[in-house]
């Protein structure tokens, strides 16, 4: 097909696909009137069974935990997988690419910019703590504080230390990390098989009182698991993607 | 037996992540890392077939968490196993040993990246099988998804495997967004996202739009994934260029999980809601008419032996859907039998051509004429899987072709039987072509066509160890699953035993009340035959019949240029092919456009007939 | 107005596809396939909203007020990191496609036809 033609034969599909997605939309009942059961329910039984305010953690991390297992092992292998493509051949200076913007200077990064982001460092490393531990709480959990624990990494990159970012997250360290966290994970649902409770069951105490932080027993300790994982994947993948700049143009002198 | 279930995801979950984080301590001892690997995939396989066996006197329900329902509403997240889809999860993992011990010595310099993606990517697939939740089973979907992209595109020094990875991961991961688009349609619904639950919820009322959207949305990753025509441009793509030992997973077992996913979606949760057993199996015959001879025809024109392999699974799919279409335990129980028994040999196939590749050099079948013969024990292991894919018996093939056949027949629909034999002499031929001209040198080689000469010698050597001898560790698993494709065909009752898991399989009633009620529902003996599913003489004879009919098409193909009577100026199959020949062009947007298609096509015919 | 969310999803959806069909550098295609997956984040957000409910979330507020439905919320989140995953494997693909074709058209990195 050439793309005139196929933007053409698309138009009339996608014509016929959108009369049909839209004959099941409108059989919905209408916004605003989620009809029940499953959301009802766990809304009104989650903090009495589990002790986690955050209800939205307590599905990710319990009543759904083992989707959240599979979830955690997609983000490994991709990690995994990009690590694998962007791996480091014998004959990788002879091939690489042209660097397309050669002829362009690379622009200093200024001191404004650096003291920024450097100051940034520390409040951003807190945050992404703070989140990845408070998943029984409040709206955050482990892939919003590994997320944010990444992106401390990645200021250090932005301040203009490529060097310092990857002394720090060496590839065989990160990919271990990333390896240690998913591999967590699955472990605390073996710990409860051995309790002889269901595989991931919570069989740690509740503790006291809903909203404490101390409280909710497997799901704090997931999601703490998952914050760290998260965090290493995407440190591995962004030094992957970075790096690669760095070869192209080396590649090209 | 019960805490078996998750630990058949969970070993190989923690089998990969032990590997990476053991990464620096394996260093040299390469066969440790090798070792490690081969011994996790094959205590999943055992696993597995335990579960398998304890699945024999009815399903078993596993509930993660400890969240068992409540007043028949699910809280947590199932594993519904039956005897079908442990048995489907066993074949996974048997699969994934055997190709862990070919890649054994097969690589050279892997990094302890493809053991713990390859670990993955089982544990992928073991959880798509086994689960009861629609939400669950996209997620494994991604799961083996998101490893076997990184598989395709292991071979990073050439140029075809990133785009063979591309093609291949974009086309899926649209078809997988497009089935998560279905789970919230029906979602919505329902509330609910365990299959039981929601097939109770939909049950009992005429299908509105919603229910018939949701069903062919959630259909369209599976389809993508069964490369079923025309949604399956990326197969032979990805398969020319993944290693060997990942096509052995991809053709063997990847494909035919998503088959798997179309009954189990079909019987777990739309069947009673949509009714009209008539106009779904027109679509779905049509589909699967349509794959088995676009498949057919693609395969006896490849000239490279991994696309041609390749071509014969989407033929293959073709088939298993046609017998799935027909809605019938019998028909189901040839479709399982077949998926067995072709999983075993096109694995088998996929190993001895990754010898060839090893030892020669090449994929070509034009400039490896005759160079087989110094290898005579891949050829006879190739020769005999061959005759095995053309429905030689006693593979288990012809039984799963003949069973589509009677089911096909009891229903007034004889033309199937044709296309069954049709197709399946064509790819026969095919294969059998190339053991005779590759591994005997019979005949002519064929004339090479320059665009895929081109193509082939892209094609260097996975390995570049010494090549002066094969391993032992690369001819026993071909020639063990050779073997067990053998043995598969000759087990006593196994069309009893496979009908009645078939029964169960279709019993959505049942399938409910075991998964939310916690009840065992027992099928009296007296109706589990419902038709006959016995080894008949005709099956025998239309098995041979197929084996002889593919034999002289193959001699006829290898001596054209003899043969000035018939010679028309044209080689075999070309003529037949070239006009349809530009739609596969390489390019994921035209893929992807007719990914659209067919969905609107489908959609338009499923509204037409169901509303 | 009880379906225009639903129709926004529809649209989001069509122009995704529309973007990767017509798409002639791989970055702006994978982007696009990232449009196609926003789609079914407004779906699942939109079939658990319940009018005037609060989110499910109950530090502050009693355990039995009205919450909108917490488990398209968890879906929603795994969606984001699949969808995570999948963009980096993919950008790591076109990284590697440009360094061996030297070019990020998909019309120009075809190896295989037939």
């Amino acid at each position: 097909m050439t793309s005139p033609q196929r933007r053409w034969i698309f138009l009339v599909a996608a014509a016929g696909m959108l009369a049909f997605y839209l004959w099941g939309l409108i059989g919905l009942p209408g916004f605003g009137h989620y009809p029940g059961p499953y959301g009802d329910i766990i809304n009104a039984v989650a903090v009495g069974q589990t002790h986690a305010t955050g209800v939205v953690s307590a599905v990710n991390f319990e009543y759904r935990g083992f989707d959240t297992l599979g979830e955690e092992f997609i983000l490994f292998t991709a990690a995994t997988g990009v690590a694998t493509v962007l791996r480091h051949l014998r004959e990788e200076r002879d091939t690489a690419a042209e660097d397309e913007s050669s002829d362009r200077q690379v622009p200093v990064t200024s001191d404004a910019v650096r003291m920024v982001t450097l100051a940034f460092i520390g409040p951003t490393l807190v945050v992404g703590w703070y989140l990845a531990t408070h998943a029984q709480t409040s709206p955050s959990g482990g892939f919003q504080g590994g997320v944010v624990l990444a992106t401390a990494f990645v200021l250090v990159y932005l301040a203009g230390q490529f060097i310092v970012f990857k002394r720090l997250s060496p590839v065989d360290l990160t990919d271990a990390v990333d390896a240690i966290g998913a591999g967590s994970f699955a472990v605390i649902g073996l710990a409860a098989l051995g309790t002889g409770a269901a595989y991931l069951a919570n069989f740690l105490p509740l503790g006291s009182s809903p909203g404490a932080v101390n409280s909710a027993g497997t799901i704090a300790l997931i999601s703490f698991c998952v914050g760290i994982e998260v965090a290493a994947a995407f440190v591995l993948i962004a030094g992957e993607l970075l790096e690669q700049t760095l070869i192209i143009r080396e590649g090209d002198r | 037996m019960d805490s078996l279930l998750p630990l058949a995801v969970v070993v190989p979950l923690l089998g990969a992540a032990g590997i990476s984080t053991a990464n620096p301590l394996f260093g040299h001892r390469r066969w440790l890392l090798d070792a490690v690997a081969i011994l996790v995939a094959a205590a999943v396989t055992g696993m597995l077939v335990t579960i398998m066996l304890g699945t024999v006197g009815g399903q078993r329900v596993y509930w993660f968490a400890g969240f068992p329902p409540v007043h028949g509403v699910a809280l947590g997240i199932d594993f519904a196993v039956d005897a079908l889809n442990a048995g489907l999860a066993a074949l996974t993992a048997l699969l994934v040993t055997a190709a862990m011990v070919f890649s054994w010595r097969y690589f050279e310099r892997v990094a302890t990246y493809y053991h713990a993606l390859m670990l993955v990517f089982l544990a992928g697939m073991v959880g798509f099988c086994l689960t009861g939740d629609i939400f669950d089973l996209f997620v494994w979907f991604e799961v083996m998804g998101v490893a076997a992209y990184a598989l395709t595109a292991y071979r990073i020094e050439e140029r075809g495997p990133i785009q063979g990875a591309l093609n291949f991961a974009i086309t899926n991961s649209v078809g997988a967004y497009l089935s998560l688009s279905g789970i919230a349609l029906i979602y919505g619904r329902t509330g609910a996202l365990n299959m039981a639950q929601i097939g109770q919820a939909i049950a009992g009322r005429p299908p509105d739009g919603l229910v018939v959207v949701a069903f062919l949305l959630i259909l369209m990753g599976l389809l993508t994934k069964a490369s079923i025509v025309p949604f399956h441009f990326w197969l032979a793509d990805a398969h020319a260029v993944a290693p060997t030992p990942v096509c052995v997973l991809f053709s063997g077992v990847m494909v035919e999980l998503g088959l798997y996913g179309i009954a189990r979606v079909y019987w777990s949760m739309f069947g009673a809601a949509l009714g009209h057993h008539a106009s779904i199996t027109a679509v779905l015959l049509a589909l699967g008419t349509l794959t088995a001879v676009a498949g057919a025809l693609f395969c006896f024109r490849q000239r490279h032996l991994k696309r041609l392999l390749a071509f014969s699974t989407i033929n293959h799919a073709g088939l298993f859907l046609i017998g799935i279409a027909l809605l019938t335990p019998l028909g189901l129980t040839g479709a399982a039998v077949y998926v067995l028994g072709h999983g075993l040999v096109k694995a088998a196939l996929f190993l001895c051509v990754g010898i060839v590749l090893h030892r020669l050099g090449s994929i070509n079948e034009t400039s490896l004429h005759g160079r087989g013969r110094q290898l005579p024990l891949t050829g006879a292991v190739f020769l005999l899987a061959a005759l095995g894919l053309a429905d030689l018996p006693p593979f288990a093939l012809y039984l799963g072709a003949g069973w589509i056949g009677h089911s096909a027949d009891s229903l007034g629909m004889h033309w199937i039987t044709t296309v069954i034999i049709g197709t399946s002499v064509l790819v026969g031929a095919a294969v059998l072509r190339v053991a005779g001209g590759v591994f005997y040198g019979i005949g002519d080689p064929p004339t090479e066509d320059p665009q895929m000469a081109e193509e082939a010698s892209e094609e260097t050597s996975e390995t570049d160890e010494a090549k002066g001898r094969t391993p032992l560790s690369m001819i026993v698993p071909p020639a063990v699953l050779v073997g067990l494709a053998i043995a598969v065909g000759l087990l006593p009752h196994l069309g009893s035993l496979m009908q009645s898991a078939a029964v169960r399989f279709q019993d959505q009633a049942a399938y409910n009340a075991t998964v939310l009620m916690g009840a065992q529902v027992a099928h009296p003996a007296a109706i589990m035959p419902t038709e006959d599913a016995t080894s008949t003489l005709t099956d025998v004879i239309t098995g041979l019949g197929t084996v002889a009919a593919s034999l002289v098409l193959a001699l006829i193909s290898l001596h054209w240029r003899r043969l000035p009577v018939l010679r028309r100026g044209y080689e075999p199959g070309t003529g037949l092919v070239e006009p349809i020949r530009r739609f596969q062009s390489g390019v994921v947007n035209d893929y992807v456009t007719w990914m659209v298609i067919g969905l609107a096509c489908i959609g338009g015919a499923l509204a037409y007939t169901i509303r | 107005m009880h379906v225009f969310p639903f129709v926004v999803v529809a649209w989001i959806l069509t122009v995704g596809l529309y973007g990767i069909i017509t798409s002639r550098h791989l970055i702006h295609q994978i982007v696009c396939l990232i449009v196609v997956q926003s789609s079914t984040y407004v779906l699942l957000l939109g079939v658990g909203y319940k009018t005037g409910a609060v989110a499910p979330y109950f530090y502050d507020i009693p355990p039995n007020t009205p919450a909108v439905d917490p488990v398209v919320q968890a879906l929603a989140l795994t969606d984001v990191v699949v969808e995570a995953a999948v963009t980096a494997l993919l950008l790591a693909f076109a990284v590697q496609a440009h360094k061996r074709f030297g070019t990020l058209d998909p019309e120009e990195l075809r190896q295989f036809q037939g």
